[in-house]
């Protein structure tokens, strides 16, 4: 360490689910230089000043979504959010807020993989398709209905920026709504009528009060509010329509 | 995986909430603004521009009719819907309580406003 | 045996902790102007029908200051609903195409900022119009 090593602390929200009855903060100070992101601020503390902290990462370059984190009170994630952008303050981290904490920064991720699940996040065939028949093909306009939607990577960002969510947790919520969204308004698709049923439960979208911070937060462009807004805009018509033209998706 | 999914009767209330929203936006600033202070303070509009002749014969007029019945309704009802999920906003998950006291509310202001415009007639 | 114990954080004043969220409460709060004014209009609209004397007792308690500090006060509240509400429309709204391209978000919210004007202008000069 040199002379004009800069130190920034860090806190960090920490708990032990076998030791600790609740979260408690712990402050860490962390030489650190102009590069280094917040992720690495917190393997330092792991590699040097204490093994036992929990986080969860993989790239390093914003594309896996694991290391997601609340810091400074902001979903953010941590490999792409920098340490010199709060120096000589110290920086907070905490586990994606929203999310039941399972041990220090890492988050209980069964919700939200059972609702990705519900979803069926994969294409439905309108029709049955031989290989014979070849590829499908689509128009540079049918890639563009759905194409952002394509571009999440599950990193929670918006789950941990939605009151909603975080008060009815059973909330379908952002990301897993904008994942059906880039399926039911695929071209290849033919699996709507089974999702809107989802749409327009009481887990649906009119648990969305329009606060827009998902699409904040969201590191990838995603709009997940859009997803779900414009879905309200679907409920509601298969809601008073579907008397008059039954094509499922209702019960 | 398909639990027995429960369809929401919310679009009824986010549609008035909506139809409401977007009429407020529209008109409500310039309506606040003629009724609540351009004619009590003598500004811009002639003084007797609400005079009881004049708003008596657009309340009979059916399209007046229809415009006061959907600005107080929809007023209403736009406001009933974001105040109900303000409520569980902050903490008060009254259910059921909070929605019949707020749609309630929203509700009993429509009937008494169409049922004053019956009783002034046409 | 699991060791498992997973920490649920409370809720409680979750709308403080961030200005975004700060600022969202404060515009579904304009919803109490709303609620008040529609109030005052309903009052308005009975008094018409219980005939001359009571509707020229209530233009008159309408300059009470009061009245016209509420007024002030919720034309603020709803000049701020309606910009809140365009602001928010290109997140609500199904995507606009033109000419193949996407609609950019600040083409929809001044879009909806210009219909408010034109509309609000147009109910000003009806209201001339039909008082003169
Ligand atoms: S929508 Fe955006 S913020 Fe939400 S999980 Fe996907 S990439 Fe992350
Ligand atoms: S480590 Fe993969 S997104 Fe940050």
């Amino acid at each position: 360490m040199s002379e004009n090593q800069k130190v920034i602390e860090i806190e960090v929200l920490r708990y032990h689910p076998e030791k600790d009855n609740e979260p408690y903060q712990q402050v860490f100070e962390v030489p650190f230089t102009d590069d280094m992101s917040v992720l690495q601020g917190v393997q330092y503390i792991k590699d040097y000043l204490d093994g036992s902290l929990s986080f969860r990462w993989s790239c390093r370059m914003a594309i896996c979504g694991s290391c997601g984190m609340m810091i400074n009170g902001i979903p953010s994630l941590s490999c792409q959010t920098f340490l010199r952008d709060y120096y000589p303050a110290r920086v907070r981290v905490e586990a994606l807020a929203h999310f039941p904490i399972e041990r220090d920064l890492v988050i209980g991720l069964e919700g939200f993989i059972e609702k990705l699940e519900s979803i069926q996040p994969y294409i439905i065939p309108k029709e049955a398709r031989t290989l014979a028949q070849g590829e499908y093909l689509q128009t540079p306009e049918q890639l563009g209905a759905y194409e952002q939607f394509s571009s999440c990577i599950n990193c929670l960002l918006c789950y941990a920026a939605c009151p909603q969510f975080g008060l009815n947790p059973s909330f379908i919520g952002p990301a897993a709504t904008a994942l059906l969204h880039r399926y039911n308004v695929d071209s290849r698709d033919g699996g709507k009528a089974e999702r809107m049923e989802l749409i327009n439960s009481e887990q649906g979208v009119f648990n969305c009060t329009a606060v827009g911070y998902c699409s904040e937060v969201c590191p990838k462009g995603v709009d997940p509010a859009n997803a779900v807004n414009q879905n309200k805009t679907n409920s509601a018509a298969d809601y008073f329509l579907r008397f008059l033209a039954p094509k499922g998706g209702a019960k | 995986m398909k639990p027995g999914l429960k369809r929401s009767n919310a679009p009824i209330f986010w549609a008035l909430f909506g139809a409401g929203g977007m009429l407020s936006a529209l008109l409500g600033p310039m309506l606040v603004f003629i009724t609540g202070l351009a004619i009590p303070l003598g500004i811009l509009l002639p003084a007797d521009t609400m005079s009881y002749p004049k708003m008596l014969a657009f309340a009979q007029n059916f399209i007046g009719k229809s415009f006061i019945l959907a600005i107080i309704a929809l007023f209403l009802w736009h406001a009933a819907h974001r105040i109900f999920h303000s409520l569980h906003d902050i903490g008060i998950h009254a259910g059921t309580g909070a929605k019949l006291l707020c749609y309630g509310l929203a509700m009993l202001g429509t009937v008494l406003a169409a049922y004053a415009l019956l009783v002034i007639g046409f | 045996m699991s060791k498992r114990r997973p920490y649920v954080r409370s809720m409680d004043g979750w709308w403080r902790k961030n200005p975004f969220f700060v600022e969202y409460m404060i515009h579904e709060g304009t919803a109490l102007f709303v609620a008040a004014y529609a109030g005052v209009l309903l009052t308005g609209l009975w008094r018409l029908s219980q005939g001359e004397a009571a509707w020229s007792a209530w233009l008159t308690a309408l300059r009470n200051p009061w009245y016209i500090g509420f007024h002030l006060v919720a034309l603020a509240a709803i000049g701020y609903h309606t910009y809140t509400w365009f602001k928010i429309m290109p997140r609500t709204m199904p995507p606009v195409i033109v000419g193949g391209q996407r609609l950019p978000g600040w083409v929809i919210t001044a879009g909806g900022l210009a219909a408010a004007a034109v509309a609000s202008l147009g109910l000003l000069a009806l209201v001339w119009g039909m008082a003169r």
